[in-house]
Protein backbone atom coordinates (compact mmCIF):
# COMPACT_ATOMS: atom_id res chain seq x y z
CA UNK A 1 0.00 0.00 0.00
CA UNK A 2 1.08 3.56 -0.63
CA UNK A 3 0.85 6.71 1.45
CA UNK A 4 -0.99 9.83 0.38
CA UNK A 5 1.11 12.90 -0.31
CA UNK A 6 0.30 15.38 2.42
CA UNK A 7 -0.34 18.32 0.11
CA UNK A 8 -3.24 16.67 -1.70
CA UNK A 9 -6.84 16.57 -0.62
CA UNK A 10 -8.68 13.30 -0.32
CA UNK A 11 -10.85 12.59 -3.38
CA UNK A 12 -14.35 13.86 -3.22
CA UNK A 13 -17.09 14.58 -5.69
CA UNK A 14 -16.36 17.42 -8.08
CA UNK A 15 -20.03 18.38 -8.16
CA UNK A 16 -21.38 17.30 -4.81
CA UNK A 17 -24.84 17.78 -3.49
CA UNK A 18 -27.52 17.00 -6.03
CA UNK A 19 -28.99 13.57 -5.75
CA UNK A 20 -29.80 11.82 -9.00
CA UNK A 21 -31.30 8.72 -7.46
CA UNK A 22 -34.80 9.34 -8.74
CA UNK A 23 -33.60 9.70 -12.33
CA UNK A 24 -31.78 6.38 -12.11
CA UNK A 25 -35.16 4.60 -12.07
CA UNK A 26 -35.54 5.25 -15.78
CA UNK A 27 -35.64 2.27 -18.07
CA UNK A 28 -32.13 1.13 -18.97
CA UNK A 29 -30.95 1.63 -22.53
CA UNK A 30 -30.81 -1.64 -24.48
CA UNK A 31 -27.38 -3.24 -24.65
CA UNK A 32 -27.63 -3.40 -28.44
CA UNK A 33 -28.61 0.11 -29.57
CA UNK A 34 -31.94 0.74 -31.25
CA UNK A 35 -32.07 0.90 -35.01
CA UNK A 36 -29.50 2.90 -36.90
CA UNK A 37 -29.40 3.41 -40.66
CA UNK A 38 -27.93 -0.04 -41.27
CA UNK A 39 -30.72 -1.51 -39.12
CA UNK A 40 -33.44 0.25 -41.09
CA UNK A 41 -31.84 -0.86 -44.35
CA UNK A 42 -31.79 -4.43 -43.03
CA UNK A 43 -35.52 -4.31 -42.22
CA UNK A 44 -36.24 -2.95 -45.70
CA UNK A 45 -34.11 -5.58 -47.45
CA UNK A 46 -35.70 -8.37 -45.42
CA UNK A 47 -39.19 -7.00 -46.13
CA UNK A 48 -38.56 -6.87 -49.89
CA UNK A 49 -36.99 -10.31 -50.06
CA UNK A 50 -39.74 -11.84 -47.92
CA UNK A 51 -42.38 -10.21 -50.12
CA UNK A 52 -40.81 -11.67 -53.27
CA UNK A 53 -40.34 -15.09 -51.67
CA UNK A 54 -43.93 -15.17 -50.45
CA UNK A 55 -45.21 -14.10 -53.87
CA UNK A 56 -43.22 -16.90 -55.46
CA UNK A 57 -44.44 -19.37 -52.85
CA UNK A 58 -48.04 -18.26 -53.40
CA UNK A 59 -47.70 -18.50 -57.18
CA UNK A 60 -46.23 -22.00 -56.90
CA UNK A 61 -49.05 -23.06 -54.55
CA UNK A 62 -51.57 -21.66 -57.03
CA UNK A 63 -50.04 -23.44 -60.02
CA UNK A 64 -49.64 -26.67 -58.08
CA UNK A 65 -53.28 -26.59 -56.87
CA UNK A 66 -54.52 -25.78 -60.37
CA UNK A 67 -52.42 -28.57 -61.87
CA UNK A 68 -53.89 -31.03 -59.37
CA UNK A 69 -57.41 -29.86 -60.29
CA UNK A 70 -56.76 -30.36 -64.02
CA UNK A 71 -55.76 -33.95 -63.38
CA UNK A 72 -58.73 -34.87 -61.19
CA UNK A 73 -61.32 -33.22 -63.40
CA UNK A 74 -60.15 -35.04 -66.48
CA UNK A 75 -59.72 -38.31 -64.68
CA UNK A 76 -63.33 -38.20 -63.46
CA UNK A 77 -64.71 -39.30 -66.81
CA UNK A 78 -64.21 -41.96 -69.44
CA UNK A 79 -66.14 -42.52 -72.65
CA UNK A 80 -67.35 -45.64 -74.37
CA UNK A 81 -67.75 -45.11 -78.08
CA UNK A 82 -69.76 -47.51 -80.18
CA UNK A 83 -69.25 -47.33 -83.91
CA UNK A 84 -72.26 -48.14 -86.08
CA UNK A 85 -72.39 -51.20 -88.35
CA UNK A 86 -75.03 -52.58 -90.64
CA UNK A 87 -75.90 -55.53 -88.49
CA UNK A 88 -75.60 -53.74 -85.17
CA UNK A 89 -78.56 -52.91 -82.97
CA UNK A 90 -77.17 -49.65 -81.66
CA UNK A 91 -79.65 -49.23 -78.81
CA UNK A 92 -79.05 -52.78 -77.54
CA UNK A 93 -75.30 -52.30 -77.81
CA UNK A 94 -75.51 -49.02 -75.86
CA UNK A 95 -77.60 -50.62 -73.13
CA UNK A 96 -75.24 -53.57 -72.95
CA UNK A 97 -72.18 -51.31 -72.70
CA UNK A 98 -73.92 -49.25 -70.04
CA UNK A 99 -74.73 -52.29 -67.94
CA UNK A 100 -71.22 -53.73 -68.33
CA UNK A 101 -69.66 -50.44 -67.22
CA UNK A 102 -72.05 -50.06 -64.29
CA UNK A 103 -71.03 -53.43 -62.93
CA UNK A 104 -67.44 -52.37 -62.42
CA UNK A 105 -66.27 -51.13 -59.02
CA UNK A 106 -65.06 -47.54 -59.21
CA UNK A 107 -67.70 -46.54 -61.76
CA UNK A 108 -70.15 -44.12 -60.23
CA UNK A 109 -72.54 -44.02 -63.14
CA UNK A 110 -72.76 -44.75 -66.84
CA UNK A 111 -75.16 -42.75 -68.95
CA UNK A 112 -76.03 -43.06 -72.61
CA UNK A 113 -75.80 -39.89 -74.66
CA UNK A 114 -79.24 -40.10 -76.29
CA UNK A 115 -80.13 -39.22 -79.87
CA UNK A 116 -81.13 -35.66 -79.10
CA UNK A 117 -77.90 -35.00 -77.18
CA UNK A 118 -75.82 -36.58 -79.93
CA UNK A 119 -77.57 -34.40 -82.51
CA UNK A 120 -76.78 -31.36 -80.35
CA UNK A 121 -73.15 -32.40 -80.18
CA UNK A 122 -72.99 -32.56 -83.96
CA UNK A 123 -75.03 -29.44 -84.54
CA UNK A 124 -72.04 -27.11 -84.92
CA UNK A 125 -70.76 -29.19 -87.83
CA UNK A 126 -73.82 -30.65 -89.42
CA UNK A 127 -76.45 -28.03 -88.65
CA UNK A 128 -79.82 -28.26 -86.95
CA UNK A 129 -82.60 -30.68 -87.82
CA UNK A 130 -80.30 -33.61 -88.29
CA UNK A 131 -81.88 -37.05 -88.42
CA UNK A 132 -79.33 -39.12 -86.67
CA UNK A 133 -80.58 -42.40 -88.09
CA UNK A 134 -79.65 -41.31 -91.61
CA UNK A 135 -75.96 -41.12 -90.83
CA UNK A 136 -73.60 -43.70 -89.41
CA UNK A 137 -72.83 -41.66 -86.30
CA UNK A 138 -70.93 -43.24 -83.41
CA UNK A 139 -72.79 -43.12 -80.10
CA UNK A 140 -71.38 -42.52 -76.65
CA UNK A 141 -71.77 -43.79 -73.11
CA UNK A 142 -70.35 -41.40 -70.51
CA UNK A 143 -68.79 -43.27 -67.61
CA UNK A 144 -68.33 -41.25 -64.41
CA UNK A 145 -65.42 -42.51 -62.36
CA UNK A 146 -64.58 -42.31 -58.70
CA UNK A 147 -61.19 -40.56 -58.99
CA UNK A 148 -60.00 -41.92 -55.66
CA UNK A 149 -60.76 -45.50 -56.66
CA UNK A 150 -60.69 -45.77 -60.46
CA UNK A 151 -61.95 -48.97 -62.15
CA UNK A 152 -59.68 -51.49 -63.81
CA UNK A 153 -59.76 -50.02 -67.31
CA UNK A 154 -58.06 -53.03 -68.93
CA UNK A 155 -60.67 -55.42 -67.52
CA UNK A 156 -63.47 -53.06 -68.55
CA UNK A 157 -62.06 -52.82 -72.04
CA UNK A 158 -61.81 -56.61 -72.29
CA UNK A 159 -65.36 -57.12 -71.03
CA UNK A 160 -66.67 -54.58 -73.55
CA UNK A 161 -64.84 -56.06 -76.51
CA UNK A 162 -66.16 -59.53 -75.60
CA UNK A 163 -69.81 -58.45 -75.56
CA UNK A 164 -69.91 -55.38 -77.78
CA UNK A 165 -67.18 -55.76 -80.37
CA UNK A 166 -67.83 -52.31 -81.89
CA UNK A 167 -67.28 -50.58 -78.56
CA UNK A 168 -64.07 -48.73 -77.74
CA UNK A 169 -63.24 -47.41 -74.32
CA UNK A 170 -61.47 -44.05 -74.15
CA UNK A 171 -60.22 -43.41 -70.62
CA UNK A 172 -58.68 -40.07 -71.72
CA UNK A 173 -55.33 -41.53 -70.75
CA UNK A 174 -53.47 -39.67 -73.48
CA UNK A 175 -54.96 -36.35 -72.41
CA UNK A 176 -54.46 -37.06 -68.76
CA UNK A 177 -50.87 -38.10 -69.34
CA UNK A 178 -50.17 -34.94 -71.30
CA UNK A 179 -51.80 -32.73 -68.72
CA UNK A 180 -50.07 -34.52 -65.86
CA UNK A 181 -46.74 -34.09 -67.62
CA UNK A 182 -47.47 -30.40 -68.24
CA UNK A 183 -48.65 -29.87 -64.66
CA UNK A 184 -45.60 -31.62 -63.25
CA UNK A 185 -43.28 -29.56 -65.44
CA UNK A 186 -45.02 -26.35 -64.39
CA UNK A 187 -44.81 -27.28 -60.70
CA UNK A 188 -41.17 -28.36 -61.05
CA UNK A 189 -40.29 -25.04 -62.71
CA UNK A 190 -42.24 -23.23 -59.99
CA UNK A 191 -40.39 -25.02 -57.22
CA UNK A 192 -37.04 -24.39 -58.93
CA UNK A 193 -37.86 -20.68 -59.06
CA UNK A 194 -38.95 -20.85 -55.40
CA UNK A 195 -35.69 -22.55 -54.39
CA UNK A 196 -33.67 -19.92 -56.27
CA UNK A 197 -35.72 -17.15 -54.68
CA UNK A 198 -35.32 -18.60 -51.19
CA UNK A 199 -31.57 -19.08 -51.72
CA UNK A 200 -31.25 -15.46 -52.83
CA UNK A 201 -33.28 -14.40 -49.79
CA UNK A 202 -31.09 -16.43 -47.43
CA UNK A 203 -27.91 -14.95 -48.87
CA UNK A 204 -29.25 -11.40 -48.92
CA UNK A 205 -30.49 -11.68 -45.33
CA UNK A 206 -27.19 -13.17 -44.17
CA UNK A 207 -25.08 -10.48 -45.82
CA UNK A 208 -27.38 -7.63 -44.81
CA UNK A 209 -27.31 -8.87 -41.20
CA UNK A 210 -23.54 -9.08 -41.27
CA UNK A 211 -23.47 -5.55 -42.67
CA UNK A 212 -25.70 -4.29 -39.88
CA UNK A 213 -23.54 -6.15 -37.35
CA UNK A 214 -20.33 -4.57 -38.64
CA UNK A 215 -21.06 -1.33 -36.81
CA UNK A 216 -21.46 -3.19 -33.52
CA UNK A 217 -17.93 -4.55 -33.21
CA UNK A 218 -16.97 -2.05 -30.52
CA UNK A 219 -20.01 -3.03 -28.42
CA UNK A 220 -19.10 -6.71 -28.57
CA UNK A 221 -15.54 -5.81 -27.59
CA UNK A 222 -16.55 -3.63 -24.63
CA UNK A 223 -19.01 -6.25 -23.36
CA UNK A 224 -16.29 -8.86 -23.70
CA UNK A 225 -13.77 -6.77 -21.78
CA UNK A 226 -16.16 -5.93 -18.93
CA UNK A 227 -16.49 -9.65 -18.32
CA UNK A 228 -19.67 -10.56 -20.22
CA UNK A 229 -19.85 -14.22 -21.12
CA UNK A 230 -20.03 -15.11 -24.81
CA UNK A 231 -23.52 -16.57 -24.50
CA UNK A 232 -24.79 -13.36 -22.85
CA UNK A 233 -23.40 -11.18 -25.66
CA UNK A 234 -24.66 -13.54 -28.36
CA UNK A 235 -28.05 -13.70 -26.64
CA UNK A 236 -28.44 -9.92 -26.63
CA UNK A 237 -27.62 -9.63 -30.32
CA UNK A 238 -29.71 -12.67 -31.24
CA UNK A 239 -32.75 -11.22 -29.52
CA UNK A 240 -32.27 -7.83 -31.16
CA UNK A 241 -31.81 -9.24 -34.65
CA UNK A 242 -34.62 -11.77 -34.24
CA UNK A 243 -36.97 -8.84 -33.64
CA UNK A 244 -35.47 -6.87 -36.54
CA UNK A 245 -35.78 -9.87 -38.88
CA UNK A 246 -39.33 -10.64 -37.78
CA UNK A 247 -40.37 -7.00 -38.26
CA UNK A 248 -39.07 -6.93 -41.83
CA UNK A 249 -40.32 -10.42 -42.66
CA UNK A 250 -43.78 -9.74 -41.19
CA UNK A 251 -44.06 -6.55 -43.26
CA UNK A 252 -43.05 -8.40 -46.45
CA UNK A 253 -45.32 -11.38 -45.69
CA UNK A 254 -48.24 -9.09 -44.94
CA UNK A 255 -47.74 -7.20 -48.20
CA UNK A 256 -47.73 -10.51 -50.09
CA UNK A 257 -50.94 -11.63 -48.36
CA UNK A 258 -52.56 -8.30 -49.24
CA UNK A 259 -51.60 -8.88 -52.88
CA UNK A 260 -53.17 -12.36 -52.84
CA UNK A 261 -56.31 -11.19 -51.10
CA UNK A 262 -56.49 -8.30 -53.57
CA UNK A 263 -56.25 -10.65 -56.58
CA UNK A 264 -58.78 -13.00 -55.05
CA UNK A 265 -61.19 -10.09 -54.49
CA UNK A 266 -60.62 -8.81 -58.02
CA UNK A 267 -61.30 -12.19 -59.58
CA UNK A 268 -64.46 -12.72 -57.50
CA UNK A 269 -65.74 -9.23 -58.42
CA UNK A 270 -65.11 -9.73 -62.11
CA UNK A 271 -66.71 -13.16 -62.45
CA UNK A 272 -68.08 -13.77 -65.91
CA UNK A 273 -66.03 -11.04 -67.57
CA UNK A 274 -63.71 -12.22 -70.36
CA UNK A 275 -60.55 -11.15 -68.43
CA UNK A 276 -61.55 -12.99 -65.28
CA UNK A 277 -62.68 -16.04 -67.22
CA UNK A 278 -59.30 -16.18 -68.89
CA UNK A 279 -57.51 -15.84 -65.54
CA UNK A 280 -59.82 -18.34 -63.89
CA UNK A 281 -59.27 -20.82 -66.69
CA UNK A 282 -55.57 -20.69 -65.93
CA UNK A 283 -55.41 -20.21 -62.20
CA UNK A 284 -58.77 -21.20 -60.76
CA UNK A 285 -60.16 -18.56 -58.41
CA UNK A 286 -56.80 -17.04 -57.43
CA UNK A 287 -57.11 -18.18 -53.81
CA UNK A 288 -53.83 -19.52 -52.42
CA UNK A 289 -55.62 -21.48 -49.68
CA UNK A 290 -54.61 -22.21 -46.12
CA UNK A 291 -51.41 -24.00 -47.23
CA UNK A 292 -50.29 -20.82 -49.00
CA UNK A 293 -50.96 -18.64 -45.93
CA UNK A 294 -49.22 -21.18 -43.70
CA UNK A 295 -46.27 -21.11 -46.10
CA UNK A 296 -46.11 -17.31 -45.86
CA UNK A 297 -46.14 -17.53 -42.03
CA UNK A 298 -43.41 -20.15 -42.19
CA UNK A 299 -41.24 -17.96 -44.45
CA UNK A 300 -41.65 -15.06 -41.98
CA UNK A 301 -40.59 -17.20 -39.01
CA UNK A 302 -37.70 -18.81 -40.88
CA UNK A 303 -36.33 -15.44 -42.03
CA UNK A 304 -36.56 -14.06 -38.47
CA UNK A 305 -34.68 -17.08 -37.16
CA UNK A 306 -32.14 -16.83 -39.97
CA UNK A 307 -31.39 -13.21 -39.06
CA UNK A 308 -31.00 -14.16 -35.40
CA UNK A 309 -28.77 -17.13 -36.22
CA UNK A 310 -26.56 -15.00 -38.48
CA UNK A 311 -26.06 -12.38 -35.77
CA UNK A 312 -25.31 -15.16 -33.26
CA UNK A 313 -22.65 -16.69 -35.49
CA UNK A 314 -21.16 -13.25 -36.26
CA UNK A 315 -20.85 -12.48 -32.53
CA UNK A 316 -19.31 -15.86 -31.76
CA UNK A 317 -16.79 -15.55 -34.58
CA UNK A 318 -15.96 -11.97 -33.52
CA UNK A 319 -15.39 -13.11 -29.93
CA UNK A 320 -13.29 -16.02 -31.01
CA UNK A 321 -11.24 -13.58 -33.12
CA UNK A 322 -10.68 -11.34 -30.09
CA UNK A 323 -9.47 -14.24 -27.98
CA UNK A 324 -7.52 -15.95 -30.73
CA UNK A 325 -5.64 -12.93 -32.03
CA UNK A 326 -2.45 -13.37 -30.16
CA UNK A 327 0.34 -12.09 -32.27
CA UNK A 328 -1.27 -10.04 -35.01
CA UNK A 329 -3.23 -7.49 -33.00
CA UNK B 1 -1.29 -12.27 -7.56
CA UNK B 2 0.07 -11.95 -11.13
CA UNK B 3 3.42 -13.41 -12.03
CA UNK B 4 5.40 -13.22 -15.31
CA UNK B 5 8.34 -15.53 -15.91
CA UNK B 6 10.54 -15.03 -18.96
CA UNK B 7 7.62 -13.81 -21.00
CA UNK B 8 8.26 -12.91 -24.63
CA UNK B 9 5.86 -11.63 -27.27
CA UNK B 10 6.15 -11.03 -30.97
CA UNK B 11 3.51 -10.02 -33.49
CA UNK B 12 3.48 -12.48 -36.38
CA UNK B 13 6.97 -13.10 -37.70
CA UNK B 14 8.27 -9.72 -36.52
CA UNK B 15 10.87 -9.08 -33.84
CA UNK B 16 10.05 -9.63 -30.17
CA UNK B 17 8.26 -6.60 -28.72
CA UNK B 18 8.73 -7.89 -25.20
CA UNK B 19 11.71 -10.02 -24.14
CA UNK B 20 12.31 -12.06 -21.01
CA UNK B 21 9.86 -10.13 -18.89
CA UNK B 22 9.76 -11.39 -15.32
CA UNK B 23 8.00 -9.73 -12.40
CA UNK B 24 5.48 -10.27 -9.67
CA UNK B 25 2.54 -7.99 -8.86
CA UNK B 26 1.69 -8.55 -5.19
CA UNK B 27 -1.73 -7.86 -3.73
CA UNK B 28 -2.43 -4.26 -2.71
CA UNK B 29 0.67 -3.06 -4.55
CA UNK B 30 0.94 0.23 -6.47
CA UNK B 31 3.20 0.65 -9.47
CA UNK B 32 3.80 2.77 -12.50
CA UNK B 33 4.57 1.14 -15.82
CA UNK B 34 6.56 3.55 -17.93
CA UNK B 35 8.89 3.82 -20.86
CA UNK B 36 9.12 5.69 -24.16
CA UNK B 37 6.27 5.62 -26.64
CA UNK B 38 6.15 2.34 -28.50
CA UNK B 39 8.08 0.51 -25.79
CA UNK B 40 5.20 -1.96 -25.35
CA UNK B 41 3.34 -0.57 -22.32
CA UNK B 42 -0.08 -1.19 -23.83
CA UNK B 43 1.01 -4.63 -25.00
CA UNK B 44 2.15 -5.52 -21.49
CA UNK B 45 -1.16 -4.26 -20.08
CA UNK B 46 -3.03 -6.42 -22.59
CA UNK B 47 -0.99 -9.42 -21.48
CA UNK B 48 -1.96 -8.59 -17.89
CA UNK B 49 -5.61 -8.29 -18.94
CA UNK B 50 -5.42 -11.67 -20.75
CA UNK B 51 -6.43 -10.20 -24.09
CA UNK B 52 -3.14 -11.36 -25.60
CA UNK B 53 -1.32 -14.64 -25.22
CA UNK B 54 2.47 -14.60 -24.83
CA UNK B 55 4.65 -16.18 -27.50
CA UNK B 56 6.75 -17.75 -24.78
CA UNK B 57 7.19 -17.78 -21.04
CA UNK B 58 4.77 -18.33 -18.22
CA UNK B 59 2.05 -16.04 -16.92
CA UNK B 60 0.09 -16.96 -13.83
CA UNK B 61 -2.94 -14.94 -12.84
CA UNK B 62 -4.57 -15.50 -9.44
CA UNK B 63 -2.50 -18.70 -9.18
CA UNK B 64 -3.79 -19.99 -12.52
CA UNK B 65 -1.61 -20.75 -15.51
CA UNK B 66 -2.66 -18.40 -18.35
CA UNK B 67 -2.26 -21.12 -20.96
CA UNK B 68 -4.78 -23.31 -19.15
CA UNK B 69 -7.50 -20.68 -18.90
CA UNK B 70 -10.25 -21.53 -21.40
CA UNK B 71 -12.63 -19.09 -23.11
CA UNK B 72 -15.44 -19.87 -20.66
CA UNK B 73 -13.27 -19.11 -17.63
CA UNK B 74 -11.83 -15.93 -19.11
CA UNK B 75 -14.83 -13.64 -18.34
CA UNK B 76 -14.85 -14.82 -14.72
CA UNK B 77 -11.17 -13.90 -14.30
CA UNK B 78 -11.59 -10.59 -16.13
CA UNK B 79 -14.19 -9.59 -13.55
CA UNK B 80 -11.39 -9.60 -10.98
CA UNK B 81 -9.30 -7.27 -13.14
CA UNK B 82 -10.42 -3.71 -13.84
CA UNK B 83 -9.08 -1.97 -16.92
CA UNK B 84 -9.19 1.66 -18.05
CA UNK B 85 -8.50 1.90 -21.75
CA UNK B 86 -6.57 4.80 -23.21
CA UNK B 87 -9.53 5.50 -25.52
CA UNK B 88 -12.08 4.94 -22.70
CA UNK B 89 -14.28 2.61 -24.75
CA UNK B 90 -17.55 3.92 -23.39
CA UNK B 91 -20.72 2.95 -25.25
CA UNK B 92 -22.20 6.09 -26.78
CA UNK B 93 -25.82 4.95 -26.66
CA UNK B 94 -25.71 4.46 -22.90
CA UNK B 95 -25.63 7.13 -20.19
CA UNK B 96 -22.67 7.49 -17.86
CA UNK B 97 -24.67 5.64 -15.22
CA UNK B 98 -25.45 2.78 -17.61
CA UNK B 99 -21.86 2.58 -18.81
CA UNK B 100 -20.56 2.33 -15.26
CA UNK B 101 -23.20 -0.23 -14.33
CA UNK B 102 -22.50 -2.35 -17.42
CA UNK B 103 -20.16 -4.90 -15.77
CA UNK B 104 -22.87 -5.66 -13.19
CA UNK B 105 -25.63 -5.71 -15.77
CA UNK B 106 -23.85 -8.25 -17.96
CA UNK B 107 -23.64 -10.55 -14.95
CA UNK B 108 -27.42 -10.58 -14.96
CA UNK B 109 -27.83 -8.59 -11.75
CA UNK B 110 -31.05 -6.75 -11.10
CA UNK B 111 -30.70 -2.99 -11.39
CA UNK B 112 -32.24 -2.40 -7.96
CA UNK B 113 -29.43 -4.39 -6.36
CA UNK B 114 -26.64 -2.15 -7.67
CA UNK B 115 -28.23 1.25 -8.29
CA UNK B 116 -27.09 2.70 -4.97
CA UNK B 117 -23.51 1.42 -5.40
CA UNK B 118 -23.21 2.87 -8.91
CA UNK B 119 -24.53 6.28 -7.85
CA UNK B 120 -22.20 6.33 -4.87
CA UNK B 121 -19.22 5.46 -7.05
CA UNK B 122 -20.19 8.10 -9.63
CA UNK B 123 -20.30 10.68 -6.87
CA UNK B 124 -16.96 9.45 -5.60
CA UNK B 125 -15.34 10.06 -8.99
CA UNK B 126 -17.13 13.40 -9.27
CA UNK B 127 -19.72 12.48 -11.89
CA UNK B 128 -22.75 12.72 -9.63
CA UNK B 129 -24.32 15.38 -11.81
CA UNK B 130 -23.35 13.83 -15.11
CA UNK B 131 -24.73 10.34 -14.61
CA UNK B 132 -27.58 10.71 -17.11
CA UNK B 133 -25.49 12.30 -19.81
CA UNK B 134 -24.39 10.39 -22.90
CA UNK B 135 -20.61 10.03 -23.39
CA UNK B 136 -20.40 12.22 -26.52
CA UNK B 137 -21.36 15.19 -24.33
CA UNK B 138 -18.75 14.43 -21.63
CA UNK B 139 -15.39 16.17 -21.55
CA UNK B 140 -12.17 14.14 -21.84
CA UNK B 141 -11.65 14.17 -18.09
CA UNK B 142 -15.23 13.14 -17.42
CA UNK B 143 -14.95 10.27 -19.88
CA UNK B 144 -11.75 9.22 -18.16
CA UNK B 145 -13.44 9.20 -14.77
CA UNK B 146 -16.45 7.31 -16.17
CA UNK B 147 -14.07 4.69 -17.59
CA UNK B 148 -12.30 4.47 -14.21
CA UNK B 149 -15.63 4.10 -12.40
CA UNK B 150 -16.64 1.31 -14.77
CA UNK B 151 -13.37 -0.48 -14.07
CA UNK B 152 -13.94 -0.14 -10.32
CA UNK B 153 -17.62 -1.02 -10.00
CA UNK B 154 -16.92 -4.71 -9.50
CA UNK B 155 -14.31 -3.95 -6.85
CA UNK B 156 -11.52 -5.64 -8.78
CA UNK B 157 -8.47 -7.04 -7.08
CA UNK B 158 -6.24 -5.22 -9.54
CA UNK B 159 -6.78 -2.10 -11.64
CA UNK B 160 -4.89 -1.54 -14.89
CA UNK B 161 -4.97 1.99 -16.30
CA UNK B 162 -3.52 2.87 -19.69
CA UNK B 163 -2.39 6.53 -19.78
CA UNK B 164 -5.21 7.61 -17.48
CA UNK B 165 -3.96 11.17 -17.35
CA UNK B 166 -3.11 11.45 -21.04
CA UNK B 167 -6.16 13.58 -21.89
CA UNK B 168 -6.47 15.79 -18.83
CA UNK B 169 -4.85 18.95 -17.46
CA UNK B 170 -2.36 18.71 -14.57
CA UNK B 171 -4.84 19.56 -11.76
CA UNK B 172 -7.26 16.89 -12.94
CA UNK B 173 -4.34 14.47 -13.44
CA UNK B 174 -3.42 14.99 -9.80
CA UNK B 175 -7.00 14.44 -8.78
CA UNK B 176 -7.18 11.18 -10.75
CA UNK B 177 -3.93 10.08 -9.19
CA UNK B 178 -5.46 10.76 -5.77
CA UNK B 179 -8.35 8.57 -6.78
CA UNK B 180 -6.03 5.68 -7.65
CA UNK B 181 -4.10 6.11 -4.41
CA UNK B 182 -7.31 6.11 -2.41
CA UNK B 183 -8.41 3.00 -4.23
CA UNK B 184 -5.10 1.35 -3.43
CA UNK B 185 -5.55 2.24 0.23
CA UNK B 186 -8.86 0.40 0.10
CA UNK B 187 -6.98 -2.73 -1.00
CA UNK B 188 -6.84 -2.80 -4.80
CA UNK B 189 -3.52 -3.35 -6.55
CA UNK B 190 -2.93 -0.63 -9.17
CA UNK B 191 -0.82 -0.55 -12.33
CA UNK B 192 -0.70 2.81 -14.11
CA UNK B 193 0.89 2.88 -17.53
CA UNK B 194 2.12 6.40 -18.19
CA UNK B 195 5.01 8.36 -19.61
CA UNK B 196 4.16 11.40 -17.52
CA UNK B 197 7.25 11.87 -15.32
CA UNK B 198 5.57 14.70 -13.41
CA UNK B 199 2.81 12.36 -12.35
CA UNK B 200 5.21 9.68 -11.19
CA UNK B 201 7.26 12.15 -9.22
CA UNK B 202 4.28 12.95 -7.06
CA UNK B 203 4.19 9.50 -5.54
CA UNK B 204 6.94 7.33 -4.21
CA UNK B 205 5.87 4.09 -5.86
CA UNK B 206 7.43 1.14 -7.60
CA UNK B 207 8.42 1.92 -11.20
CA UNK B 208 8.49 -0.69 -13.95
CA UNK B 209 10.39 0.76 -16.89
CA UNK B 210 10.08 -0.82 -20.32
CA UNK B 211 12.83 -0.10 -22.78
CA UNK B 212 13.96 -1.98 -25.87
CA UNK B 213 11.54 -4.78 -25.05
CA UNK B 214 13.07 -5.38 -21.61
CA UNK B 215 11.72 -4.50 -18.21
CA UNK B 216 13.64 -2.93 -15.34
CA UNK B 217 12.02 -2.57 -11.97
CA UNK B 218 12.89 0.12 -9.42
CA UNK B 219 11.29 -0.49 -6.05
Amino acid sequence: MIDLPAAEEAPRPLHPGISQVSKAHRKLAPIVPAQNIAGHALILVIAIMTFLSCLTLGAVTLVSDTAATWQTQIAREATIQIKPADDLDMEAALASAQSIASRFAGVRSASIVDRAATARLLEPWLGAGLNIDELPVPRLVIVTIDPTNPPDFAALRQALSAEVPRAALDDHRTWVDRLVAMARTTVTIGFSVLILMLSATVMTVVFATRGAMAGNGHIIEVLHFVGAEARFIAGEFRQHFLLTGMKGAAAGGLAAIIVFVGFSWWSSRNLATPEADQAAALFGNFAIGSAGYLGVALVVVVIGMLTAATSHLTVMSYLSDIDMRQHDA
Amino acid sequence: MIRFENVGLRYGMGPEILRDISFHLPERSFQFLTGPSGAGKTTLLRLLFLSLKPTRGLISVFDKDRSRIGPTELPLIRRRIGIVFQDFRLLDHMTTYENVALPLRVRGRDEASYRGDVIELLKWVGLGERMHVLPPVLSGGEKQRAAIARALIEQPEILLADEPTGNVDPPLARRLLRLFIELNRLGTAVVIATHDLGLMDQVDARRMILSGGRLDIYD
